[in-house]
């Protein structure tokens, strides 16, 4: 406080002997030594949660790890009377719903983001942002109950009975599509998931683009490049660890989404080829059984599920932000 | 000759790939829109004056939702209360401190993860702590839930916002004479005040519409209640099970709990999008 002092205080100040101010210095090294601490103490918190909810997921698993085996990851069984689980039915429906939804976000996620950063006129790019990011922010549920209401009955009576007309008589990948529109089922699931992730990824590839430095745009203009020349052989090689970033930071949310794929996947443990009938994803089946669970080995078995899903996107969203770390090194070494 | 047809390629490949970015934008907003019209058109006639001051009706009877409003603002007040410091704190110690010591790179990358971890996960977080040791639901394991999925927001929105503070400011103060901690708290956080709040606002907002994590921490609650140690009733565990249900009435409330849950987090998103861009004017 001495050395901070305003001119009213600093006449005191001088006047104060060595021993008074050298007890405030200490008293303030003090301070600073308990503030550090602290501040430290609840970045910890931060790991705290992470090592706890590891832990916890870990020792709830093992029972049904434990009498199950390495065969629970590839049975398809799910028989809560019998008490025989397997999780082989709701991994592959994350994993199917989450890869359709990567291939049809992932253009439209580009196709937002070129518009954003090479078309749009100047006045529009903020409201235009912004109303993608507003995307984002609608709560799960509300994608949901839009899903389940508008939709899917949408989908069952204009999509569905074209797939299953057109696609279904193919051999072997006319399996996809067979069976009866009913409108919820995996594919539905795949396209609002689809919606949901279109913002975070366009979000970050619309940032990545957006530093590609002018001189390289421009310098492939005065080549005489067009617009979609210099996105594609200019900007997307130059962004690309940032596009691969966002991209596996939309699989990551996609993976763990849960409220709005429970409304519309129709949540069968049945494994059936056909995208069309309900499936099961580990999130939706955490949703809607965790709280009715009887007896340790069923509790276990949706531990476990936790457990899986908790490793998937741990290493995705790993992935990812090492990917963006290495850019955001790369852009401070440039500068 | 040739020339002039790799010319008319090239150019006709440029407008369908830029005709097909304008699709693309024009299908993100259909999204929006269709959401946000389908929610206006069966929330406004579902949302009535009792919709505020009843409680949540048994089947098939006429109510409101005043009940799990009050238990959802309850926790996400809590929650909000409780993430807060911690994050500040946290990214006040990543950017102020920590900046190239690998504890500090650790946790900014744990933080990266947890931001877009599943919350149903995040919520065994709450579950094994609160309801485990407890051995019943209640209103705080649903605030711990909330706090543990709010806490990430604001560490990374208050470290990035800290490190865009200009190092002048800092090293004017250091050289007054300030000790370090008065730095932060006095120079350093004030000036980053506005970009943190929007991280705040950001993470509120989020939080207020979760409900995956609520399943199995707040579970839900048919009456009034505001006493957290109890199950609490809670807007979005609320309109997923009415709007599963088969009852007509139950289906208009989880309407009307729709409309209110998503005009309260789009509002809160603007109003942090304009702080934020007021502050950036000010700079």
């Amino acid at each position: 406080m001495p050395l901070l002092a305003n001119s009213r205080t600093k006449s005191a100040a001088v006047s104060l002997s060595d021993d008074v101010l050298d007890a405030r210095l200490r008293w303030q090294k003090k301070l600073d030594r308990v503030f550090r601490e602290v501040t430290r103490f609840f970045a910890l918190a931060v790991l705290f949660v992470l090592v706890t909810l590891t832990v916890t997921l870990a020792k709830g698993a093992w029972p049904a790890l434990h009498h199950f085996g390495w065969k629970f990851l590839v049975t398809a069984e799910w028989n809560p009377v019998k008490e025989s689980f397997g999780a082989l039915a709701p991994i592959c429906g994350t994993l199917i719903t989450s890869f359709i939804a990567l291939l049809i976000a992932v253009p439209v996620s580009f196709g937002i983001a070129l518009f954003l950063t090479e078309l749009s006129p100047r006045f529009l790019k903020g409201p235009l942002g912004v109303a993608i990011e507003l995307l984002a922010a609608i709560p799960s549920i509300i994608y949901g109950m839009w899903g389940l209401f508008v939709f899917a009955p949408f989908f069952a009576k204009n999509v569905e009975p074209w797939l299953i007309q057109n696609l279904g008589p193919i051999p072997i990948a006319g399996e996809l599509f067979k069976g009866a529109p009913m409108g919820i089922g995996v594919f539905t699931s795949s396209v609002i998931l689809a919606v949901m992730i279109i913002p975070f990824i366009s979000a970050v590839m619309r940032d990545v683009f957006d530093i590609v430095p002018s001189l390289l745009k421009e310098s492939a203009y005065g080549l005489g490049a067009t617009t979609w020349e210099v996105m594609r052989y200019i900007v997307l090689p130059h962004s690309k660890i940032g596009v691969i970033g966002g991209v596996m930071l939309g699989l990551g949310r996609a993976l763990g989404e849960t409220m709005a794929v429970t409304f519309v996947i129709g949540n069968s443990h049945r494994l059936t080829a056909s995208l069309l009938m309900p499936g099961n994803t580990i999130s939706s089946a955490l949703a809607n059984e965790f709280t009715e669970a009887v007896g340790e080995l069923y509790t276990s078995s949706l531990v476990s599920l936790g457990l899986i899903l908790f490793f998937i996107t741990f290493v995705v969203l790993s992935f990812a932000k090492l990917l963006l770390m290495r850019l955001q090194k790369q852009e401070g070494t440039r500068t | 000759m040739k020339a002039d047809r790799i010319y008319r390629r090239r150019k006709r490949n440029n407008i369908i790939a830029l005709a097909l970015g304008c699709v693309a934008m024009l299908t993100g907003l259909f999204f929006l829109f269709a959401i946000l019209f389908t929610l206006i058109k069966n929330g406004f006639p579902a949302l009535k004056f009792s919709t505020f001051t009843e409680n949540t009706p048994p089947p098939g009877s006429e109510g409101g939702l005043l009940n799990a409003i009050a238990g959802s603002a309850m926790m996400t007040l809590m929650g909000t209360l409780i993430g807060t410091p911690i994050g500040i704190l946290a990214g006040t110690y990543l950017s102020e401190y920590g900046s190239g010591s690998w504890l500090a790179s650790i946790i900014r990358f744990v933080n990266g993860v947890l931001l877009s971890a599943p919350s149903v996960v995040i919520g065994f977080f709450a579950y094994s702590m609160i309801v485990v040791t407890s051995g019943h639901f209640s209103g705080w394991a649903g605030t711990i839930a909330l706090a543990a999925i709010l806490v990430p927001v604001v560490v990374s929105s208050t470290e990035n916002m800290l490190r865009l503070v200009p190092n002048n400011l800092r090293e004017a103060a250091a050289a007054l004479g300030a000790p370090q901690w008065k730095i932060t708290v006095l120079v350093t956080l004030r000036a980053a005040k506005a970009g943190i709040l929007t991280g705040m606002l950001l993470g509120v907002a989020r939080i207020s519409g979760e409900s995956a994590p609520l399943l199995f921490t707040a579970l839900n609650n048919q009456f009034w209640n505001v006493d957290l140690s109890k199950a609490m009733p809670n807007l979005p565990v609320t309109i997923f099970q009415f709007a599963m249900s088969p009852y007509d009435s139950w289906k208009q409330l989880a309407w009307a709990g729709a409309l209110i849950i998503t005009s309260a987090v789009l509002i809160l998103n603007i109003i942090a999008r304009l702080l934020l861009r007021r502050k950036v004017a000010v700079n």
